[in-house]
C-alpha cells in the first residue's frame, strides 16, 4: 500500500502539513473509508482523503454533518473496513454520542481532532489543547478510549498508523489530538518503507457460525477483546449500543451483565497500559523540576528545558505521547525525584489534574497555561522554571 | 409466490432466543416485520449478505429479532450508519427500519441527504404518529389537534409528510401503505428491495397503547378501519384532482417508481476513470 502511495507520488519525502500527514498515515495503515464534514482547521484531512481514496480503492464521502460522519465511519467499520473521520472542536462535540457507541459496541475507528480555541465556535484558525478532557470524558458513561498527541508532522504520520493499530487491537475509538498549529504547520516527512511498518488487523472470528458469540473473549491477543466478524461474513452479528450479553443481545436491567460488560470495556485497555502508554523523557535522572507537556507545547517546553540546563538548572522534561489512558503509576515513578512539576498546556488546566493525582502530595504541581491561539514561547516556560528555583 | 405459513417465516428468519418481542398487544410493528420477511422470502434474498440497520424507538427493535447482521444504532442515526455500511461494502443489501420520530425529527437531516446522495438502501419507516418507546409524546408526524403526553391540549404543529419529502428530494422509489394493506405492503417492499438507489416505504401503523388510547380511537381493529377510511389511493386521488375536487385524506400507494443511478455506481464509475 505504501508502495502504491509512493508510486503515485513518485517520491517518499514530502513537505506537508500535519493534516496531510494524518492522511498519509491513514493510507499506510490501510484506512479505506473516510467520512467527514468541512471544519477549520481539519478540512485538509478531508481534502487529502477526497483526493486519495478514489485512487486507492477506498471510499471518501462528505456527509451532512459530523454526527453523520462518525456514524457512517462506524457503519463502514462494521463491514471490516478501517475507517476514519477528522474534525475540530465543534464537530468533536457533535460526535460524542457516536464515540460512546463505538466504545460500547467495540467498533474500531480513528477520529482526528485538530483542536482549536473554544468553547463554542471560538477561534477556528488558532491552536489550543482544550479538548483533552473532552477526548476522555466527552461521551457519557464509564468507558475508556485511547488518545495520542503528536508533536510534529512526521510524528502525526507515525501516530496515525499507531492509532489504527491500537484501534484494531483493542476495538476502541482512538482519538488523535492534533491542534491547529501541528495541523497547518509544514515540515518534512519521510514515508516509511512498507516492510518497516507494522499494520495490525482486528482478529477475525473463526469459530463455526452456530457457536459464535460476538462478545466472547479470550481468543485474541488481548484477553479481554472479542474477536470480530464483519457484516456479510455469515456470522450474523447483532450490534447494539444497549447493554448486551456475550451474544450481543440487549440485557438492560441486569446489574451483573452491565457491570461485567462495562468493566471489561475499561479493563481491556487499562490492563495493557504498559504497552500502550508512550512517552519521551529527557534529563529526568537528576531533575528537581520537571516540565510535563504533550503535543505542540512539547516543542517550546523542550527548548526551555535545554536553555535551563545550559544555565545549570536541574530541569527535566516529560512528554506524554499517549494522553489517554493515563498511566498514574508510571508518571509517579518518572517524577518521583522532582520537587516541582510544571505542566505546560494550551488551556487553563486539564492534564494537570491527573498529573497532580499521580505524584506524591508533597510534590508541587504548577500550571504554565497559554490560551488565545499563540503557542508558548520557550522563554515563557523558562520563566516558570526559573520561578521555581 | 404462494402463501407461506408464519411458522416458516419464524423458523427461517427470526432469532428465536430473542422472542417474545417487546411490542405491545395490537402494535403494528410486528405486522410490518412480517411483511418485510415475506418480501425477503419471496425474493429469496441471501440473509448472510443483508444488514438490518435501525435507530432507537419501538420500530428500531425489529433488526434484533431478525436472524441476520443487525446494527441497532443511535436515535436518528440509522440512515447515516447504513450509508457507511453500504458505501464500504456495496455487495451487502442494507435495510433500515425506522420510526416516524427517528426518521423525521432527530434523523431528518440524514434522511434527506441519503435521498439526495441516492444511497442504495431500503428504508422502511413505521409511522405510528407518536413516540411510543418513551410513552407517547408528540412526533413530527402527529396530526393537528391530536393528544399526546406532551400535547395534553392538542397538537398545534403541522405534521411532516415523510413520503412526500422523499418524493420531492428525488428518491427513485417511494410507497406508502398502512398495516391494513398487507399485500400492497409486501409488494412495495419487494419492489423497494429490488430497486437500486434509495427506496422508501412508509407504513402507517397502529399504536393502540399510546396514540390510540390518548385519542380515543378504540382497538387496533378500529384504528385499522380509521386508516382505511382516512387514506386515499394515489390513483383515486389523481382522478379527484382531475375532476377539480380535493380531499384531506392521506395519499397512499406507489408514489414514485423510477430509475436513478445510485451513489455506489457513480463512485465506481469515476474511480475507474481516474488512474
Amino acid at each position: 500500500m505504501t508502495n502504491d502511495v509512493i508510486r503515485l507520488l513518485g517520491k517518499n519525502q514530502l513537505f506537508i502539513q500535519g493534516d496531510e500527514a494524518a492522511v498519509y498515515g491513514a493510507l499506510i495503515a490501510d484506512c479505506r473509508f473516510f467520512a467527514g464534514y468541512p471544519i477549520t482547521p481539519a478540512t485538509e484531512v478531508a481534502e487529502g482523503m477526497a483526493k486519495w481514496m478514489p485512487r486507492l480503492g477506498g471510499v471518501y464521502v462528505q456527509m451532512e454533518d459530523e454526527i453523520a460522519s462518525i456514524a457512517s465511519v462506524i457503519g463502514a467499520s462494521c463491514t471490516g473496513v478501517k475507517s476514519m473521520t477528522a474534525t475540530s472542536g465543534p464537530g468533536f462535540s457533535l460526535m460524542q454520542e457516536c464515540i460512546g457507541y463505538a466504545c460500547m459496541a467495540e467498533i474500531p475507528c480513528v477520529i482526528v481532532n485538530v483542536q482549536r480555541g473554544g468553547p463554542s465556535t471560538g477561534q477556528p484558525t488558532e491552536a489550543a489543547q482544550g479538548d483533552v478532557m473532552q477526548a476522555m470524558w466527552g461521551t457519557h458513561g464509564d468507558h475508556q478510549i485511547i488518545a495520542l498527541a503528536p508533536k510534529s508532522v512526521q510524528e502525526t504520520l507515525d501516530l496515525t498508523i499507531e492509532a489504527f493499530n491500537l484501534s484494531e487491537d483493542y476495538r476502541v475509538p482512538v482519538i488523535l489530538l492534533l491542534d491547529a498549529e501541528i495541523g497547518h504547520m509544514r515540515e518534512k516527512v519521510v514515508l516509511p518503507e512498507i516492510k518497516n511498518v507494522l499494520v495490525e488487523e482486528r482478529v477475525p472470528a473463526t469459530i463455526e457460525p452456530d457457536r459464535y458469540r460476538p462478545y466472547r473473549t479470550g481468543f485474541t491477543r488481548s484477553s479481554k477483546v472479542p474477536e470480530f466478524a464483519p457484516f456479510g461474513s455469515g456470522y450474523r452479528t447483532y450490534v447494539t449500543g444497549l447493554t448486551h450479553d456475550k451474544r450481543g443481545f440487549p440485557v438492560t436491567t441486569s446489574a451483573d451483565v452491565h457491570e461485567e460488560l462495562v468493566r471489561r470495556l475499561v479493563e481491556k485497555v487499562q490492563d495493557d497500559i504498559d504497552s500502550i502508554w508512550y512517552y519521551e523523557d529527557s534529563f529526568l535522572e537528576d531533575a528537581e523540576i520537571v516540565v510535563v507537556s504533550y503535543g505542540t507545547t512539547s516543542r517550546p517546553a523542550a527548548s526551555a528545558v535545554k536553555m535551563a540546563r545550559k544555565n545549570g538548572l536541574k530541569v527535566g522534561h516529560l512528554r506524554l505521547i499517549t494522553i489517554w489512558p493515563f498511566h498514574y503509576e508510571k508518571t509517579r515513578d518518572l517524577l518521583k525525584n522532582a520537587h516541582t512539576i510544571i505542566v505546560a498546556e494550551m488551556n487553563l488546566g486539564q492534564m494537570i489534574h491527573p498529573i497532580t493525582e499521580a505524584v506524591s502530595s508533597d510534590t508541587k504541581v504548577i500550571l504554565a497555561p497559554k490560551i488565545g491561539g499563540a503557542i508558548h514561547t520557550p522563554f515563557e516556560i523558562l520563566k516558570f522554571i526559573e520561578g521555581e528555583q | 409466490m404462494g402463501f407461506v405459513s408464519n411458522d416458516i417465516i419464524v423458523d427461517k428468519y427470526l432469532r428465536k432466543d430473542m422472542l417474545p418481542t417487546i411490542f405491545c398487544t395490537g402494535c403494528g410493528i410486528g405486522s410490518v416485520m412480517n411483511f418485510s420477511l415475506r418480501a425477503i422470502h419471496d425474493l429469496n434474498i441471501d440473509m448472510n449478505k443483508t444488514v438490518f440497520v435501525s435507530g432507537i424507538g419501538c420500530s428500531s427493535r425489529v433488526p434484533g429479532y431478525i436472524y441476520a447482521d443487525g446494527l441497532h444504532s443511535l436515535h436518528g442515526r440509522a440512515i447515516a450508519y447504513a450509508t457507511g455500511v453500504k458505501l464500504a461494502n456495496p455487495d451487502l443489501k442494507v435495510v433500515v427500519f425506522t420510526g416516524d420520530g427517528d426518521c423525521g425529527a432527530i434523523g431528518g437531516n440524514h434522511f434527506l441527504h441519503a435521498i439526495r446522495r441516492n444511497v442504495d438502501i431500503t428504508v422502511i419507516s413505521i409511522n405510528n404518529f407518536i413516540y411510543g418507546m418513551t410513552g407517547g409524546q408528540v412526533a413530527p408526524t402527529t396530526p393537528l389537534k391530536s393528544k399526546t403526553t406532551t400535547t395534553p391540549y392538542g397538537n398545534i404543529e403541522y405534521p411532516i409528510d415523510l413520503s412526500m419529502m422523499a418524493k420531492v428530494i428525488g428518491a427513485p422509489y417511494v410507497a406508502r401503505w398502512t398495516t391494513a394493506h398487507p399485500i400492497q405492503c409486501i409488494n412495495s417492499i419487494k419492489k423497494a428491495l429490488q430497486k437500486t438507489g434509495f427506496s422508501f416505504v412508509e407504513i402507517l401503523s397502529p399504536c393502540p397503547t399510546s396514540y390510540g388510547r390518548m385519542n380515543k380511537m378504540g382497538t387496533t381493529l378500529d384504528m385499522t378501519k380509521h386508516f382505511k377510511e382516512n387514506t386515499i389511493n394515489i390513483k383515486l386521488y389523481e382522478k379527484l384532482i382531475a375532476e377539480g375536487k380535493t380531499t384531506d385524506k392521506m395519499i397512499i400507494g406507489e408514489l414514485v417508481d423510477t430509475e436513478k443511478e445510485d451513489f455506489n455506481a457513480k463512485y465506481k464509475k469515476f474511480c475507474g476513470e481516474l488512474k
